[in-house]
């Protein structure tokens, strides 16, 4: 019997290290939880009694999390709505970390170039009105390019996510008809297509079903070398998204707001795809441990400096140099310790 | 011979044979899963593995050490709560309750039985976490030990009732108190039933992850002691197998592997502990 | 007197005592799905007051405009779980058959343990499996197969996806196999020799003797088996939201995608945020509870009519 006692103690004190440690909790997008993952490892690395924990529970999670109080700071791929801020009992600051972007992933039978498309054929495609690939609107962006009389699968995501909203905040903003019918959010009303669970659920999917076509982060296209097609920009110019084009249209927001919330789809730029977001560490403006507030403020001096190194390795988008400037500005916003 | 007699000689074969068939597809299918198992993540499993923590991408190696540590913490955890309640609440059904209140609690057990893991978890957040001011193993430990409680107590009952009536009166009738009957002479007969329940209930909850999501989160690090979010292996599981990385794909079958593998050594573990039961009389 | 053998108007004093720790773990039980349940009800209460009992019959799920109904997840939750338990019991009631009164003890045990094994293998990787796997042997042999077989029939009509209500169902019915077999084992084995030596002394066959004598005397233990598994079925998420489509619609074909509401509330509670939206979800959660009563009782209320007529036949 002491001997099970003794046991079980064990087991339960199991985890303990020599050092004494400084553990900040963190919550919230999947999409940057790699980049995320590798800052937090690297920083432990150079700063071994620091540990900084972050979790990929989804967006509206890490939201809902730091407005309870549960972690010390979140990230979500969407701004905080308007609402949510007055929800927090101590202001929160956005912080960009990376730019992401979101891609038309296909597989059409017998075409192996990347199909070009328009805002108004990507419409059309998620409202239903274009139902074949062979339909002359795909047609007249695609010419020469031998379209199978097939109907068109389409998959969207099951689960909420800023990779969705991403996605219809750019066709709500090309399309009158998918903002009044649709909308745009985490989760919405798809008039047709599948759902696939996660970034890997909508690719899996479309890899095995012919004819499908669905969105996904471009870090998914890249690592599972999941074909995905060219979208028209503003500008006119139909482009394959890749980490150039992607820092472009973050660098072209014209009129950057002081707390960064800003939506990058359908940027201006000759080059710039059109379907990109920013993704933001949430961060309290005021940290009454004066050691975790230390910790945070030069974590993320670190992250929009020497971390942006890390960032295309792993096929995400740096900070363009601008943001990087505003951002370290911001970083001294951030009040530590009883101080009002 | 009779054509009835014949026809039931033919019946007698056939559905004994079909019940054969039934256990070849059925375990089949557990060769087939654990052998996609090994196929996919057996190269990620090395020496690392279970020694270190996660590395970050790009970097080769690393392992899960944190996260099988977690996973053993909370099981002990979920053990603690749901097995204790879980037995005595079916000790309670099947010695002392009387008809109605019997009903109550058969029926309260299979409703939290029917409960989808992540409500159950969002639960125990509102309970616990948000009370407690953090994520911590104490809460996954707790999500894991409510699910594991229907099935106790159901089992634990129909295991208890199915002793003999006779063994209860010889040891009644011997001038021992209830407490003593039960205590010495029923649950022990019952025992290897009950502890195919536990085990049972024990494997379903460690491949769980919703709950843990909302309870024990997760950790890259080590987690000393239950007040702290702690990894667990279905949680680096669901993690890795929904990113992008090939890396990271492997690492996730790896861990599903070992996940399988802990459940059945627990599982042998115990019965060999228990020794070798004697089947009921008659 | 010792006091091991105090008595109190007539019942040992640790008797009373026990009876009555037992039933403060009975009322435990009790009192935490009390509380579940409670805690469903009130943080629903802002969708509840919106939709009413329209929550129920309608089928949009629009969270931008904050349209929330769920008819469409009630039907695929009672879809999968009824094929996950046509295609599970019978095979779980199979298995459990042979291993408990045909396999040698060695393989009994072992087949048991290694069954066992599959309640433990983590819902994501059922589903990863069901995805890479089942899917594609669904929308390339199985379901087209399914249609030649028995053409024109509306449950096989519509395009071979792979993804769908047979699908979940049968990824359902692999989870919740360990289930049966696990405890319906273990109950056949507890039924006493002397039944079955009575049977196959009065000329039974094998067979006869396990069907009718068997596992009669095993149903109780056999029915709680179900129920476990049953419960399982309505409540699983993860493996059954990566192979169902997740399209909330009805559809009388079981190749046609469809959602659960477990799924729903899986996929969508952490990104959810608006008052109205979550509590649409916990409303759901609420509606499966409920649901999850009604199977219950009305189960209960079949086994208790069939075993009377039995009795008195």
């Amino acid at each position: 019997m002491r001997r099970t006692i003794t046991a079980v103690a064990a087991v339960l004190t199991l985890g303990g290290s020599a050092f004494a440690q400084t553990t900040l909790n963190g919550a919230g997008a999947t999409f940057p939880y790699p980049i995320y993952s590798k800052w937090f490892d690297q920083y432990h690395a150079l700063h071994p009694d620091i540990q900084i924990n972050y979790q990929s529970l989804g967006s509206g999670a890490g939201i809902q999390q730091l407005l309870a109080g549960t972690v010390d700071f979140g990230a979500s791929d969407m701004p905080m709505r308007d609402e949510q801020l007055k929800q927090a009992k101590v202001p929160i600051l956005h912080f960009p970390t990376v730019v992401g972007a979101v891609v038309p992933a296909c597989n059409v039978a017998g075409i192996s170039q990347p199909l070009k498309f328009t805002p108004a054929v990507l419409a059309g495609i998620f409202l239903g009105s274009i139902a074949r690939w062979n339909d002359p609107a795909i047609a007249q962006a695609n010419p020469g390019v031998k379209l199978p009389a097939a109907d068109i699968v389409v998959v969207h995501r099951s689960d909420g996510s800023g990779t969705t909203f991403v996605w219809t905040d750019y066709l709500s903003k090309v399309s009158p008809e998918w903002k009044t019918k649709v909308g745009s959010n985490t989760s919405v009303r798809w008039p047709v297509g599948l759902g696939g669970k996660g970034n890997e659920g909508v690719a899996a999917l479309v890899k095995q079903t012919p004819n499908a076509i669905g969105y996904v982060e471009l870090i998914y296209a890249i690592q599972t070398r999941l074909p995905y097609g060219l979208v028209q920009n503003r500008a006119g110019a139909f482009i394959k998204a890749d980490l150039a084009s992607v820092t472009q249209a973050a660098a072209a927001v014209a009129d950057m707001p002081a707390d960064f919330r800003v939506s990058i789809t359908d940027a201006a730029g000759k080059d710039a795809y059109p379907i990109c977001s920013f993704t933001y560490l949430l961060v309290p403006a005021r940290w009454p441990d004066a050691i975790k507030g230390r910790i945070i403020t030069d974590f993320l001096r670190w992250m929009v400096t020497d971390g942006q190194k890390s960032a295309e390795p792993l096929s995400y988008a740096p900070l363009p140099k601008a943001v990087v400037q505003k951002e370290l500005e911001a970083i001294k916003q951030i009040g530590i310790g009883a101080s009002r | 011979m009779s054509a009835r007699r014949l026809r039931r000689r033919v019946t007698n074969v056939v559905m004994l044979g079909l019940t054969g068939v039934a256990t070849v597809l059925s375990v089949s299918i557990l060769f087939f899963l654990l052998g996609f198992l090994i196929y996919k993540g057996g190269s990620s499993l090395n020496f690392a593995f279970f020694t270190e923590l996660p590395k970050p991408v790009g970097e080769a190696g690393g392992g899960m050490a944190n996260a099988i540590a977690g996973s053993a913490k909370l099981l002990l955890l979920a053990a603690l709560t749901g097995l204790p309640v879980g037995f005595l609440a079916g000790l309670y059904l099947s010695e002392f309750a009387s008809k109605p209140m019997a009903s109550a609690v058969r029926y309260a057990a299979d409703l939290l039985n029917g409960v989808p893991s992540i409500v159950i978890g969002i639960f125990v957040y509102t309970l616990v976490v948000l009370r407690m001011g953090h994520f911590s193993a104490l809460a996954g430990g707790l999500a894991l030990g409510v699910m594991m409680i229907p099935i106790m107590t159901r089992s634990t009952e129909e295991f208890l009732r199915a002793v003999p009536g006779s063994l209860r009166d010889a040891s009644l009738a011997l001038g021992a108190s209830r407490v003593t009957t039960i205590a010495r002479v029923v649950v022990p007969a019952a025992s290897r039933g009950i502890l195919t329940a536990a085990m049972l209930g024990l494997a379903r909850v460690a491949g769980e992850t919703a709950p843990l999501l909302f309870t024990a989160l997760g950790n890259r690090f080590w987690s000393p002691g239950v007040a702290q979010p702690t990894a667990s292996l279905p949680v680096m599981i669901f993690t890795y197998a929904t990113g992008p990385y090939d890396e990271w794909h492997r690492q996730a079958w790896a861990a599903g592997l070992v996940l399988l593998a802990f459940v059945l050594v627990a599982n042998a573990g115990a019965r060999l502990l228990l020794g070798r039961r004697v089947r009921l009389p008659g | 007197m010792a006091p091991r053998f105090k008595k109190r108007r007539g019942v040992l004093v640790s008797d009373r005592s026990a009876g009555v720790v037992a039933f403060a773990f009975g009322a435990c039980v009790l009192a935490l799905t009390g509380l579940l349940a409670y805690q469903l009800w009130a943080n629903s209460a802002a969708s509840r007051t919106k939709f009413g009992w329209a929550f129920l019959l309608t089928g949009s799920w629009d969270p931008v405009a904050g349209d929330f109904g769920a008819a469409p997840f009630i039907y695929g939750t009672l879809v999968t779980s009824a094929i996950a338990l046509l295609v599970a019991v019978p095979l779980g009631i199979g298995v459990s058959i042979f291993l408990a009164e045909l396999a040698p003890p060695a393989l009994s045990d072992g087949a048991g343990l290694l069954l066992e094994l599959l309640a433990a293998v983590p819902s994501v990787v059922y589903g990863l499996v069901g995805v890479s796997v089942l899917v594609p042997l669904m929308r390339t042999w199985i379901e087209p197969g399914l249609r030649m077989l028995a053409p024109g029939v509306p449950l096989f009509r519509g395009p071979d996806l792979g993804v769908g209500f047979l699908t979940a169902g049968l990824v359902l019915a692999v989870m919740v196999i360990p289930f049966i077999v696990s405890m319906g084992r273990e109950v056949l084995l507890a039924v006493p020799r002397e039944q079955r030596e009575a049977a196959l002394a009065l000329g039974s066959t094998r067979w006869e003797s396990v069907w009718r004598v068997v596992v009669p005397y095993a149903r109780p233990g056999l029915y709680g088996a179900i129920f476990l598994a049953l419960g399982r079925a309505l409540g699983e998420t993860m493996a059954v939201t990566m192979v169902i489509g997740n399209r909330p619609e009805i559809a009388a074909s079981l190749f046609a995608p469809g959602y659960s509401m477990a799924a729903v509330i899986a996929n969508e509670f952490t990104e959810a945020t608006g008052d109205l939206y979550l509590s649409a979800l916990v409303e759901i959660g609420l509606v499966l509870f409920v649901l999850t009563m009604i199977i219950n009782a009305a189960a209960r209320l079949l086994i208790v009519a069939t075993s009377r007529k039995a009795s008195a036949a």
